[in-house]
């Protein structure tokens, strides 16, 4: 059995992958890591900037933007409320 | 089509969430990595899931670094003494029956110091949630060993080794009868709040034991020093079997030996109230 026999989705170029807009709260970031980690397109790096206690907070890397398909894990995994995720409309921004 | 717009992150000063949460508090006192964090998010977002209106959501939360979660939600919130917030939570639900009453505290308090509390509640079945965060250690005094360090993990009063067993904590609880029973880390958000908002629906004593990384206390001592580390060590190890012998999935930590999670136990069980009330038809004190 493999997955290649199986019929593909007469939809499938209709389906719409969607857009996240990335808020980042600075103050609240510790430099943890996770968001960074575990995110699957690899959206966010360690930025340059420090906050009022010193750490890090991410950014997004260069040309990644267009590559988030708002999954949230990095909203779901940060322990300090410091990030989430707006969905949006693809078509309006890329 | 509107105009493009570069795409980057923006700076914001508040959250969606922060309508549930005491956001003057934050930035909260926990360490980078710490797992706790992570558990208020989930149940956040179990409350907001669950169809319960938040001001019938009670928090109760003992001592320890996991009893400040009571601080930061902005629900009715109770924190007490060492070991005894089942014990608050029981009485508070006996009287206001209609009270979501949900305790969150840490393996020291609910399990070691508290431990006959724990016990009776899931014997008695009474209808509150216990959502346990197991950091193997107790954190806050120092990082001493306790009830749950994994036998040979090493702590500041055991440094060449935990010489005892460690419980386990999922077959304690459906030993005693539990009608909800699961165990899930803060890597599993997503399971974790489902959970935790099924928890809040189940009738009876529901368990949930979150098992969470301490990169300062328990990691320093055992090569988890930063949170990566755990999310390494929980990506590699962690298996999700929900009809899992409950008689193995106790935790080593050991390499190779995998941690064992899933919503083990959800059955039906006649809850204390249920009881209650009848033994009070008995006596003659309710029409």
């Amino acid at each position: 059995m493999s997955l290649k026999i199986v019929r593909e989705p007469i939809n499938k170029y209709m389906q719409k992958i969607p857009l996240g807009l990335i808020h980042i709260i600075p103050e609240r970031c510790k430099e943890c890591g996770y968001c960074i980690d575990l995110c699957p397109k690899d959206v966010l790096e360690v930025g340059d900037e420090r906050n009022i206690k010193g750490y890090r907070w991410p950014r997004v890397a260069d040309g990644k933007a267009a590559e988030c398909i708002a999954c949230r894990m990095c909203e779901w995994i940060c322990p300090e409320f410091a990030i989430f995720i707006v969905e949006a409309d693809r078509r309006e921004y890329v | 089509m509107g105009q493009k717009v570069v795409l980057r992150e923006r700076i914001v000063d508040e959250s969606p969430r922060d309508d549930l949460i005491r956001r003057e508090r934050f930035p909260h006192i926990w360490c980078p990595g710490c797992g706790l964090g992570t558990v208020l998010k989930c149940y956040v977002e179990a409350i907001a899931a669950s169809n319960i209106p938040p001001d019938k959501h009670v928090i109760v939360s003992g001592i320890g670094c996991t009893g400040r979660i009571a601080g930061y939600v902005r629900l009715d919130s109770y924190h007490v003494t060492h070991g005894r917030p089942i014990a608050f939570a029981e009485g508070m639900k006996i009287v206001r029956p209609d009270l979501e009453v949900t305790v969150i505290s840490g393996d020291g308090d609910l399990v070691t110091i508290g431990g006959n509390h724990f016990i009776h509640a899931v014997r008695r079945n009474v209808d509150i949630n216990v959502f346990l965060v197991n950091n193997f250690i107790y954190g806050m005094t120092g990082n001493q060993m306790g009830s749950t360090t994994p036998l040979g993990a090493k702590s500041s009063t055991s440094p060449y080794g935990c010489p005892e067993p460690p419980f386990n904590l999922p077959l304690l609880a459906a030993a005693l009868g539990a009608p909800f029973v699961a165990r899930w880390t803060t890597l599993h958000v997503r399971q974790l709040a489902d959970a935790m908002k099924r928890a809040m629906n189940v009738k009876g004593f529901a368990f949930i034991e979150i098992i969470s990384p301490c990169p300062v206390g328990f990691g320093s001592y055992n090569d988890l020093r930063d949170g990566r580390d755990y999310i390494k060590l929980f990506l590699e190890n962690c298996i999700v079997d929900h009809s899992a012998d409950l008689n193995k999935v106790g935790i080593t930590l050991k390499p190779g030996e995998p941690i064992i999670l899933g919503n083990f136990i959800d059955r039906e069980a006649p809850t204390y109230h249920d009881l209650e009330l009848e033994v009070f038809k008995k006596a003659g004190w309710l029409k």
